[in-house]
């Protein structure tokens, strides 16, 4: 039965939902569930970005401007016109798509460096408008966002819920949420690897000459992914401005781009459980270390050059490889 | 009838070289069809531009009757035209049925929707897919690294696979670049019987070889490429005899 479980599709789906649902068993501060909520979320923009790095081997340096377009679209939508979440929410990410899809057609003819730095300035284009444009976004003072809210049932930190018969503290039901949502994200990106898209995808990344003479668009693809990643992003930063009530331009910075990037290298390109061992790792860091704070930067600088010396496959990767290389040695020392 | 792959007049130059110059032939369905000649001749250049690789400096190629130019690689493969390449094009990070079932890309026709939440459209697909997959790598002899990855494949078993995922896409043409190129005389011997079974299915089979008695072997027509040029072109017997050919081969 164990070997049956180790071939089934989606055991990292399980031991992720394993994870999620239990953390409320040992943690019960509101501080650590505001820290997991926030991980979640990030981390469901990390799967989303894995998918156009880790998959098909493209890179974008500037994917917190989609989290920040899809928080700001949400935020202004319901804060000053009185929109309701969701609706701001999908229209946000239908915007981010089409803006995603209008850059990325030109820009993912381009490779390696060039890619690099045309999403480096997509990024910095997007943090600029939202620092500049202060009637609409505040400016780097940041503005304000309403709670988020289904059918006119809201979801506040600070309020009291019951589900199945339990009462549960806003914090609590806010980090419930998110974990589905970070399920939900797993879930789809599992999914879309597993078919031929997904397949199609991987495909751009191992040689792209051999999908183009088997029929692939890979020009199509490249911008398939990217459009998905962006989305993803979105989405995220919606749920990301709502949870957190205020949100800066600082969620569309390089510096974010640039944690995003290092979240998805650590944890594992290619792995989707890896990147989000790699989002809470990187999340976490900045809490233990807190009294090095104006260091940050460069710690994940050098996270990122010890990752690709050391363990180019990230740690879960390399964690696994490890154990499987041990099991194998163990059982041919018992034969 | 008209010719499957017919070369018109065809030219690329890269700066001042000419590597292929005004070479014209034609292909018709069902052949077996070589191009040889010395290293540098343009051979692998000029599969280059037939399948939409290199886009000519002058001169056209069609395929079925039709203009392939400002055709990319993907609508030749809609169009029924795969090949593999003398420096072997393999996903190194799938397995060896992945790559093979990459090849059947053009038949899985899946959408976002169906995919997202794999759908039992998708699952069907998928495992018809596999079933196909698993026919040609055991047709092409490689059915027993199935589930390997391909990154631990030898070479010879990778030329294979390579040409176990032209296949997957149901090519009308498919042309092999330098297949037997570092395989050993019983791979070969393999190679030879391979190629065979293709052209026994009815498809057509273009090939860039240096062996040539494997070349001799198979072929119904051969071209013979020197400096870019046409040295020669017919049946095996008439190239055999042809002074040209064995003048530039031995260098007389």
């Amino acid at each position: 039965m164990m070997a049956q479980f180790s071939q089934f599709r989606l055991k990292g789906l399980v031991f992720l939902a394993i994870v999620v649902f239990a953390l409320p068993l040992f943690i019960s501060n509101p501080f650590h569930y505001g820290l997991a909520t926030q991980i979640a979320l990030i981390a469901g923009a990390v799967v989303g970005l894995n998918l156009l790095v880790g998959f098909a081997g493209q890179i974008s340096l500037g994917h917190a401007g989609f989290f920040g377009i899809g928080a700001y679209f949400s935020a202004i939508m319901t804060s000053n016109y009185g929109w309701s979440a969701i609706p701001a929410l999908v229209v946000g990410a239908i915007g981010v798509a089409i803006i995603a899809w209008t850059v990325g057609r030109p820009i993912l003819r381009l490779k390696g460096h060039y890619l690099s730095m045309a999403t480096l300035a997509v990024g910095f284009i997007i943090a600029i408008i939202l620092n500049n444009e202060r009637e609409l976004t505040g400016g780097p003072d940041g503005m304000p966002m309403p709670a988020f809210d289904v059918f006119g049932w809201e979801l506040s930190v600070f309020g009291q819920y019951s589900l199945f018969g339990m009462d549960i503290s806003g914090d609590l039901a806010w980090y419930l949420f998110a974990g589905v949502i970070l399920l939900a994200a797993v879930w789809l990106a599992q999914n879309l690897i597993d078919s031929p898209i997904g397949r199609a995808l991987r495909s751009v990344h191992g040689s792209e000459v051999a999908a183009s003479v088997v029929g692939v668009n890979t020009a199509k693809y490249k911008s398939l992914v990217f459009v998905i990643s962006a989305v993803y992003a979105s989405v995220m930063g919606a749920l990301y401005g709502h949870f957190q009530g205020f949100i800066t331009p600082s969620i569309a910075s390089f510096d974010f781009s640039i944690l995003l990037i290092t979240m998805v290298v650590l944890g594992g390109m290619g792995s989707t459980i890896g990147v989000i061992i790699g989002a809470v790792v990187l999340e976490l860091l900045p809490q233990v270390l807190a009294d090095f704070q104006e260091m940050e930067m460069m710690l994940f600088g050098l996270i990122l050059m010890l990752t690709m010396i050391f363990m180019p496959k990230g740690l879960l990767p390399t964690a696994a490889n490890y154990l499987n290389k041990r099991r194998s040695k163990s059982a041919g020392g018992d034969a | 009838m008209t010719a499957l792959v017919e070369v018109n007049n065809l030219s690329k130059a890269f700066g001042g070289v000419h590597a292929v110059e005004g070479v014209s032939f034609s292909v018709d369905a069902g052949q077996v069809y070589s191009v040889i000649g010395p290293n540098g001749a343009g051979k692998t250049t000029l599969f280059n531009l037939i399948t939409g690789l290199y886009t000519p400096t002058s001169g056209e190629v069609k395929l079925n009757g039709e203009s392939i130019a400002k055709l990319q690689p993907n609508d030749l493969a809609e169009r029924g035209m795969c090949r593999t390449f003398q420096q072997m094009q393999i996903c190194m990070n799938m397995t060896a049925i992945e790559n093979v079932m990459l090849g059947r890309h053009l038949t899985l026709k899946s959408n976002l929707l169906t995919t997202l939440f794999r759908l039992p459209s998708l699952t069907r697909g998928e495992k018809a897919a596999r079933e196909k997959a698993t026919e040609l790598m055991e047709f092409v002899g490689c059915g027993e690294y199935l589930d390997t990855e391909a990154s631990a494949m030898s070479y010879g078993a990778l030329k294979r696979l390579e040409i176990a995922r032209a296949l997957a896409a149901e090519p009308k043409v498919v042309l092999l670049d330098e297949p037997a190129a570092g395989l050993n005389a019983v791979e070969t011997a393999a190679l030879e019987e391979l190629i065979r079974k293709i052209a026994e299915q009815g498809i057509t089979v273009m090939l860039v070889e240096h062996d040539m008695k494997l070349v001799m072997g198979i072929s119904d027509r051969l071209l013979v490429l020197n400096y870019g040029r046409v040295l020669a072109e017919g049946t095996p017997e008439q190239i055999r005899a042809n002074p040209d050919v064995i003048a530039a081969y031995l260098g007389g």
